[in-house]
């Protein structure tokens, strides 16, 4: 049987972070995994905080408590921070570094904190941290809406899970609307490159 | 094909739990169905939309105009013969539950199934009500699933069961058993299903009256002790181990229960008892469970439903052991519950350490900006809402007015820049407290609904304003669409989905019809124009309502055609 894994994929309604989750669950699942996969609905088309997560091993439970998750992919890096309580030392952390402000710092009620000097903090005190622009990376891809595909690639890239990318590369041609598979496809590689690299 | 009536038997999903209720349906043989839309239930109706459509599916399907209708379409279905099922978010039962508690009394004849889904934590709710009150209180049993397996298994056994006890059957989940996916396993579909039914009168029956409610009442009890002997043998409610320590759970908190056990690899100490059975409980299984164990740790979300029942149970056949949970402090009744929690508990009354991982300090971590929902951008209600206070500021109003508001995107009016969403209650809601707010004060009053919650429950309340004379500007933000559910569509829409012809109820027509005698339309885009009309009704103090009609932007982009 695996270990019990708990990912917790973070952003901002909109990034796609269900589709995400959802590919990869079902890809575990056709792996013959136990799985578990929760998802946020509701105000997510309202620019709101989307979490969802995929539950490895056996758990059922579809929540993280703090300092229990194992792997974190997020796609905005404000929401990196927001959610570093969830993580542990051994977290593997894959985030986005490109911020979407949210309308309380537009209206300037507050601060936006400098995503610069917080990714070095997050790096000093996670020791699996990937931080990069997954936005630039799917522009090169082909449309900037697949950041979570090309962060989905780094998280196999970085090998925590025991699935191959063949089979994500699969479904993904299965799963998403032909006139966006090739795309997909290639922010897939270039996330999974960015890691292995 | 939609891929929840694709005939796969033994074939797995990896299917959320509203969509594992909709499937266990379809393999009951549903034939009819009625929803009005609400969060976390929603899933359940959009998907039995989309399968209306397909003549494979052999279901009729509508959105009602609201959970009392719905609940009312599915009842008589039922009457005649058909398998039915109604969902609804947990506010949505007080809704209906007029039809609910009478409806126990008359009973079923197809099988009917209730899904209510209740949303703990309030993630996108006014309350967080526990609804399993409602299965005691009409005398209804009721199943809880932990996940998307059991949603599936228990919606099919739901309509045995109902059909069995001619009574209604709820499927009662929460915000984590029904937005959560996991591995179905497929049964069969069908191959004939009864899709006409036949209403047969049966004096004594089908009319309450008070002779006959007498007699039903009588009829109901009898049924819910029947009942509770299927609970004691259901395959719902299930005991793992022989410890002494009793674990009794039930839907979501079971998951927790569950990996609790297995990650403090506690399995010999514990006796857990799994109840998916919930109502009536299963009174002989509950003793004997009592009888094995020397404590019980009671893990329910919300309210102490089953330790109360427990505790009362102990009571009768004087068993005195700890019952623990609550009362004891070791769970609150607020809030949905965190697995943290739950294995904290657990640990605590075996007398186990929890080491968790090493967590790094975070405490340079600064306050991080609030990332609140908002209107989308473009959102035509924020016009609304801009012309509505710049006509109040030129009039000098604008310190002193109410604005009840409504449930729908709209709410989030509360929110800065805009502020205009004073006073809520419930669906509808903004109509009737207006009434009651120009009674008791001489502030000006300005409400807000929306187009689908005006259907829902506004009509009846905007006639007793016309007939009571109350004195507010009630604004219908009519985006032709449910859009804060998902763009389910209501009686009054304009733009359709695909291949949805139904005739159209203007709301303009409505109000008129309602007797209300100054009605204006406005295209709140036109900002100019807007303001003048409100400053012109606003400036008179009688009722008026003013439907602000432009469609909701996401979905006009999705089927209106693009630009």
């Amino acid at each position: 049987m695996m270990a019990f894994q708990r990912i917790l994929f973070t952003g901002v309604g909109g990034q796609g972070t269900l589709l995400a989750s959802r590919l990869l669950g079902e890809t575990m699942m056709e792996e013959g995994f136990p799985v578990r996969v929760s998802e946020v609905h509701g105000m997510a088309q309202r620019g709101g905080v989307v979490e969802s997560t995929v539950m490895l091993g056996g758990l059922e439970g579809p929540i993280i408590s703090n300092g229990e998750a194992d792997i974190l992919v997020s796609f905005e890096p404000l929401e990196t921070l927001r959610a570093l309580p969830k993580c542990h030392e051994g977290t593997w952390i894959i985030s986005n570094i490109i911020p979407i402000q949210p309308f309380t710092v537009r209206l300037g009620q507050s601060g936006y904190p400098d995503p610069g000097k917080w990714i070095a903090f997050i790096k000093q005190l996670f020791k699996n941290t990937v931080a990069f622009n997954a936005e630039s990376l799917a522009r090169q891809a082909g449309t900037t809406r697949a950041v979570n595909i090309v962060l989905l690639g780094a998280l196999i890239g970085c090998g925590a899970i025991p699935v191959s990318p063949e089979h994500l590369k699969r479904n993904i041609k299965e799963k998403i609307k032909p006139k966006f598979v090739d795309a997909n496809l290639k922010a897939f590689e270039l996330g999974l490159a960015q890691v292995t690299k | 094909m939609h891929p929840l009536i694709t005939d796969n038997p033994g074939k797995k999903m990896l299917l959320l739990g509203n969509e594992a209720i909709v499937r266990g349906a379809l393999e009951a043989g549903l034939a009819v169905a009625a929803a009005y839309p609400g969060t976390p239930s929603s899933e359940i109706g959009n998907n039995l939309f989309q399968l209306a459509g397909e003549p494979e599916a052999r279901l009729y399907f509508e959105f009602s105009t609201n959970e009392k209708v719905a609940m009312e379409v599915a009842a008589a279905a039922s009457a005649a013969g058909l398998r039915s099922l109604t969902c609804m978010k947990h506010v949505g039962m007080n809704v209906a539950s007029d039809v609910l508690i009478t409806l126990a009394y008359i009973g079923t004849k197809g099988g009917m199934v209730i899904v209510t889904a209740d949303d703990p934590s309030m993630h996108s709710s006014q309350n967080e009500q526990d609804n399993r009150y409602y299965a005691r209180l009409a005398n209804l049993p009721m199943l809880e699933p932990a996940g998307p397996q059991e949603a599936r298994d228990m919606t099919k056994a739901a309509f045995e069961l109902s059909e069995e006890l001619e009574l209604p059957v709820i499927i009662r989940t929460t915000t984590r058993t029904s937005h959560v996916r996991g591995p179905v396993e497929l049964g069969p579909l069908p191959v004939t299903k009864q899709t006409l039914g036949e209403f047969e009168r049966t004096p004594g029956r089908w009319v309450p009256v008070p002779g006959v409610a007498r007699v039903r009442h009588k009829v109901l009890l009898e049924q819910v002790e029947k009942a509770q002997k299927k609970a004691e043998s259901s395959v719902f409610n299930r005991i793992g181990g022989s410890g002494k320590t009793g674990i009794l759970a039930s839907g979501v908190a079971a998951c927790y229960v569950h990996d609790t056990i297995m990650e403090l690899g506690c399995e010999e100490r514990v006796s857990f008892l799994r109840l998916g059975f919930t109502y009536p409980q299963p009174r002989e299984l509950l003793i004997e469970f009592l009888k094995s164990v020397d404590k019980v740790l009671v893990v329910e979300e919300l309210e102490p439903f089953q330790e109360d029942t427990l505790k009362v149970l102990a009571n009768e056949v004087k068993i005195n052991i700890p019952i623990l949970g609550k009362a004891s402090g070791h769970f609150s009744r607020l809030y949905e519950f965190d697995p943290a929690m739950v294995k904290k508990a657990i640990a605590d009354i075996l007398g186990l350490e929890t080491k968790g991982p090493k967590v790094p300090d975070l405490s340079r971590l600064p306050e991080l900006p609030m990332r609140p929902p908002s209107l989308c951008q473009g959102c035509p209600h924020r016009e609304t809402y801009n012309a509505v206070k710049g006509a109040l500021d030129l009039l000098g109003y604008t310190p002193r007015t109410i604005y009840p508001t409504d449930i729908g995107c709209y709410t989030l009016g509360l929110l800065p820049p805009i502020q205009m969403a004073d006073y809520l209650l419930c669906m509808g809601s903004s109509v009737g407290t207006s009434a009651g707010f120009s009674v008791a004060t001489d502030q000006k009053i300005v409400s807000f609904i929306g187009d689908s919650t005006f259907f829902h429950s506004g009509i009846s309340s905007l006639v007793n304003a016309v007939h009571n004379e109350h004195n507010f500007c009630l604004v219908v933000l009519d985006n032709s669409t449910t859009a804060m559910t998902g763009h389910q569509p209501n009686p009054g829409i304009k733009l359709s989905p695909p291949g949805y012809e139904k005739p159209r109820v203007p709301i303009e027509d409505v109000v008129k019809a309602c007797g209300v005698k100054v009605v204006r339309k406005v295209n709140p885009y036109k900002k100019e124009a807007t303001i003048e009309v409100f400053k012109e009704v606003l400036a008179e103090d009688r009722l008026s309502v003013v439907i602000a009609e432009a469609p909701c932007i996401l979905y006009y982009k999705r089927v209106g055609g693009k630009g």
